[in-house]
Parts: C-alpha cells; structure tokens; sequence
C-alpha cells in the first residue's frame, strides 16, 4: 500500500513536471514579456535593461533550470507586473474561485447523480427520456453560451440577478449555475448508464431472488458497484476545482484565479501563469491519485493489484 | 403426493422491436407449459438456445410474471412480485446461475454473500452466524480460509460452490439451476454436479437443473422435459427418455450424445436453420426441421399427450392414428 502510494506520487512529481516545462518553453516562444510590458516604442536599451532584470537574455535553458531549483526551495518567482510574490498573486484569489466552483460541484453532485439514477432505474419512462435531454442539452451547449443566455434572462429581461461583480452573494447565483449545468448533465449521463449496466448483472437478480427488497437491493449492491465509473467522474470535477472557472469567471467578472490567468497570459507575467499552472496541474494530479485509492476501497479486485 | 411446484399452462410473450421505427413482433419464449415438481425430485428440461428455458426457470420462481397460467408452490399461488409474501417464500426457493463471477458481488467477501440471505429472512441469530457460513463452505466443499476472499481470488468452480452455498443458506426446497456448470471445465463440471446431487439427496431438495448438455442433465435428473420453441415437446423419466426418445427432436438430442467406448451410431443429423422464437413455424414448430414431418405436421400442432408409463409427447407421428383421425374428422 505505502510503496503503490509511493510510486503514485513519483509519477505524480513527474506529470506536474512535465506541465510546467511544457508551459515554461511555450510562454517564452509565443512572445517577448519585455514587447509586452513596456509597450512597442520603448528604446531598445530599456528592453535590454528589463530583459537582464528578469534573467530573460540567459540562454532558455539555464533559465529553465534557474527556474526548477527556485521552485524546490519554494520560490515560485516575482509578478513582473507588480513585483509581488507570484505564489501569494495566486492565493489570494483562490477564495473567490472556490467560491464559485465548491457550490457548483455540490450541484452537480446533489441533482446529476441522482438525476440519472432515478433516469436508470425508471428506464423507457417519460422522466428517463427527459433527464436524457436535458442532460445532452446540460453537456453540449458551451458555458460562454449558456452563461449569456442566462445573463439575457435573468438579468436582462426580468433584471432578479445582477450579470457580473462580486458584491454579494446573489452575484454568485448564475455563475455557479452556469458553471454546475455541464456536469450535472455529464453525471447524469454517467450515473444512468452506469447504474444500467449494474442492474443488468446477474447478482442483482439473484439479490432480489435472495429475497431482498427493491430499496435494500439498490442501497447495497447496485449503487455501491455502480459507483467506481461516477467516481473516476467526480475526480475530474474535483481536480478542477480551482482551474473551472476561467471561461465563467471572465464572463461574469469574477475576481479568481481564471481571471487573473487571463490577464496574466496577456501580459505575458510569467511566473504568475507558472504559478498557476502548477497548481491547477497538482490540483489535478492529487484529486486522481485519491481517486485511484478509493477504487481499491470501491472494488477489491483493483485493491489487490495495487497491493502487488 | 402433492407437488412441490407446479405450474400450469404458463405463457410469457416478449415484444421485440425491430430498428427505430421497426414494427414489434412478438417472441413466445414460454408458450403454454404445464409441469410439476415433486419434493426432493430433479426434473431436467433441455433445449436449444431460444427454447425458453432459462425464462421458465425464471417463472417457476415468480422472477418473471406470467401473462396467463398460475405457478403454485405447495398448493399455493405464488404471490405477487416484490410483495412481502413473494419475498418471504425467497427462503424456500433458490436460483443458481450459470456465470458465477456474475452471480456474485465483487465488493463483498464470500462469507458475506453467504450470510445475506441468512440476514435477510432472519434465519440464524447473530452469534450462531459463523457457525451456519462454516457449516454451509464445508457442506459445498470450500476451505474455511477463504471465508474472507473475494470473489474474483477465487477460481471458477469454487465461484460456483460459493453460489451454492449462498443458495443453501436459506434451506431452500427449490433450487432452479440454470446452466450451472456450463461456465466450468469439464473436470470440474462432474465435481459440482456429484456435489449438488449430494447436497439435494442429503437436505431433499427438489431440482429444476436447466442445461442444453444432455451428459449433465443424465447424470443428475430423475424426469426430463425436452423443450422446443417455448413448448414442452416431450417429457419423460431419464432412464427412458435417453433409452427411447419418441419425440423426433429429442431422438436427434439422444443421438448426438456420445457414449463413452462405443463409436456414435444411428446419430440424427438435423436439418435446417436453428429455431427463430420470434418467427414460429406454422403447425408443429418442429416440422421444417422433422426428419419424419408429414403434412397435417405443417398446419396442425400438436398437443401433449400422454404416450404410456408417465410419458408424455408432442407429435403427430407419436401420438398415432388417433391424432391424426381426429384431427382429419375436424378438417372434414
């Protein structure tokens, strides 16, 4: 068990790794920091003297390894903007992200499960074909789209919530919703075919055959088996808890962490886009590794092979 | 004495759909069949794949509801589907199926399994619990180590004497088998069905073995019912029925089993397509496929009838001249 979890987080050292040299070499192909910050008709010796600031006339590779060993000892770099510790930039914004995307992930969680759940075990009815629908609409119309149209009614035509800002909590409102529509369509997709495929299997007849009743049978060994394909689902939502919202968060002005991303690509600061980078892919890379460990608590026949 | 299960003129229609806007046609896998079990007796029923078989098995047990016929377990009419009273006869009626890592929860251990129906109908206290899970491994021959295994740790035949064993548990009456060792080696296929006809003979359970492998049923069955397209072609005692089969089908069936030092002689060779359940032959569903159909074979079925010594056949050739006669005096 300690060696699987061993192993794990070394392949988990070496993803993220990945991630931020892919990052790392194609920030500093697509633009000069230097063009970018001090505008297009600064003298050259102005440039050269920001370029020596930042390390950006080394060669690529000496800063790349600069780099790495700044980020072992915990130094995440400095905002070329505003000379600010890129790590805090990056933390001071997670709140507000959270904010949006922990409700939404209860949402998604409270209406797509159950959702398609009820879709399965109801299957051929008039509200499985509905959950369907709407759960194809839920999944396949963008978040940009979905967002506009929910600002147009809600803000526009019947003017209840405010369209962008973060002042109160009704700012919230349609941003959590526009973000939470997406998956609870995909768990409810997710769920019912899942749930589906279980209620077929023979031990579930024979569970009901045993003589147990519908509700227990469903309770103990229908949701339960079903659960590892929704799971691995959830650990992606999980995973992107705080890199979700960039699309949102810039459509209704939020202040988080996809927001901050965005500008900070524009203006080509590095260390903050690394920053956030990084984090976005260990946020990612954690929320797999626990679900790896909850598929062995989830199927036995995986726990033995990790147990190996 | 009374019969342990009888069912009588069951039928079970599927409608099948046909592509998106295909018209629904339906598929008679159990058309009209009438049969009883004694206590502690094993009828066999054999059949091709589509004959209805495993949706009979299901019937018996009041798995799948009948769309006209009664099944009666003692005496009594099974109760309704998912009502207490259904639940409550669980206990004396088992089912064992053919896939045995199917058949059971990959998340449980196999003492688990076997103490689910003991939880279920209540039937052992707590403390004797582990008592009555050792006593049900050792009577299905599994060690008591692997009360804690999974499933999936354990190989193919002890999967199935894990199922047996979570069948037992309730001291069933009934046990329907539904091709309970076609999954398994050869080998290990004469090591269940010896362990089962054990079992039964010990504890007197009656038997419906399902299987379409005439060796298997040999071995284990006291009456054989022959199953063609949703009917009952024939049924009789294994000795007979394997002796002298009177149905043409079943006379293919028996001639294609081989007997072990003798080279195969007098087989049968069908000819024709395998039965379509959803595109039923005109008169006896046999007859495109009968070597010895005649032409009242094509327009009229025939009906199970009694043919001497408990035996009973479907067919015009059969059943004699007093079929035939009838029938013609009905056409005049």
């Amino acid at each position: 068990m300690i060696r699987f979890v061993f192993v794990r987080l070394m392949r988990a050292v070496i993803t993220i790794l990945a991630v931020v040299t892919f990052a790392f070499v194609v920030l500093r192909m697509s633009g000069d920091p230097a063009q970018v910050m001090l505008g297009p008709d600064v003298p050259q010796d102005a440039v050269d003297a920001f370029r020596k600031t930042w390390g950006l006339d080394q060669p690529i590779w000496i800063q790349y390894l600069a780099y790495i060993k700044s980020i072992f000892t915990g130094d995440f770099g400095v905002s070329m903007r505003d000379k600010a510790s890129a790590l805090r930039l990056v933390l001071e914004r997670v709140p507000a992200t959270l904010q949006l995307t922990l409700p939404a992930l209860i949402l998604k969680l409270m209406i797509g499960i159950p959702a398609g759940v009820y879709a399965a075990l109801h299957r051929q009815s008039f509200a499985d074909r509905g959950v369907i629908t709407l759960a194809i609409i839920g999944f396949t119309v963008p978040s940009f789209v979905m967002g506009l149209v929910l600002v147009l009614i809600f803000s526009v035509l019947l003017g209840v919530l405010p369209s962008g800002g973060q002042d109160t909590w009704m700012h919230g409102i349609l941003p959590t919703i526009t973000m939470s529509i997406g998956g609870i369509g995909i768990l409810a997709r997710f769920s019912r075919s899942a749930m589906i495929e279980v209620l077929g299997q023979p031990y579930i007849r024979t569970a009901s055959a045993k003589g147990l009743k519908w509700r227990d049978v469903i309770w103990s060994h229908a949701l339960p088996n079903a659960a590892v394909p929704i799971v691995t689902i959830v650990g992606f939502m999980v995973g992107s808890l705080i890199a979700g919202a960039v699309v949102v968060e810039s459509i209704f002005s939020w202040p988080g962490i996809g927001r901050l991303l965005i500008v900070s690509v524009s203006n080509r600061d590095l260390a903050v886009v690394q920053c956030i980078l990084l984090i976005i892919a260990a946020a990612m890379v954690m929320s797999n590794l626990v679900v790896d460990l909850l598929y062995g608590w989830l199927d036995p026949r995986l726990r033995s092979h990790a147990g190996h | 004495m009374t019969a342990l299960i009888e069912a009588d003129e069951l039928v079970r229609i599927y409608e099948v759909r046909r592509g998106l806007f295909g018209r629904s046609s339906p598929v008679r896998a159990v058309d009209g069949i009438s049969l009883a079990v004694m206590p502690g007796e094993t009828l066999g029923i054999v059949g091709e794949s589509g004959s209805g078989k495993s949706t009979l098995g299901r019937m018996l047990l009041g798995l799948d509801p009948a769309q006209s016929g009664e099944v009666r377990f003692e005496g009594s009419p099974m109760p309704k589907y998912g009502t207490s009273g259904w639940r409550a006869l669980r206990a004396k009626m088992q089912l064992v199926y053919q896939d045995p890592l199917a058949a059971l929860d990959r998340r449980l251990t196999i003492a688990a399994q076997i103490s689910e129906p003991l939880d279920i109908h209540r039937l052992v206290p707590k403390e004797h619990q582990a008592a009555r899970i050792a006593e049900l491994m050792a009577a299905v021959g599994l060690r008591s180590d692997q009360a804690g295994r999974f499933p999936h740790e354990l190989s193919g035949g002890q999967r199935q004497r894990a199922v047996i064993a979570r069948a037992l548990a309730s001291r069933p009456k009934l046990l329907v088998c539904d091709e309970p060792v076609s999954a398994l080696d050869v080998s290990i296929q004469a090591q269940v069905v010896n362990m089962l006809r054990d079992l039964q003979e010990k504890n007197g359970i009656a038997m419906v073995f399902i299987s379409h492998d005439l060796k298997v049923v040999r071995n284990i069955a006291d009456r054989v019912a022959v199953m063609y397209l949703g009917r009952v072609v024939e049924e009789a005692s294994s000795d007979v029925i394997f002796r002298l089969p009177q149905h043409p089908y079943t006379k293919a069936l028996v001639s294609s089993v081989p007997i072990p030092g003798k080279p195969l002689e007098g087989r049968v060779i069908l000819q024709g397509e395998p039965p379509n359940p959803a595109n039923r032959p005109s008169g006896c569903a046999f007859h495109p496929r009968c070597p010895v159909a005649r032409d009242i074979c094509r327009t009229s079925v025939p009906a199970l009838r009694r043919t001497g010594n408990g035996r009973t056949a479907a067919c015009h050739a059969v059943a004699g001249e007093t079929a035939s006669v009838e029938t013609l005096r009905r056409r005049a």
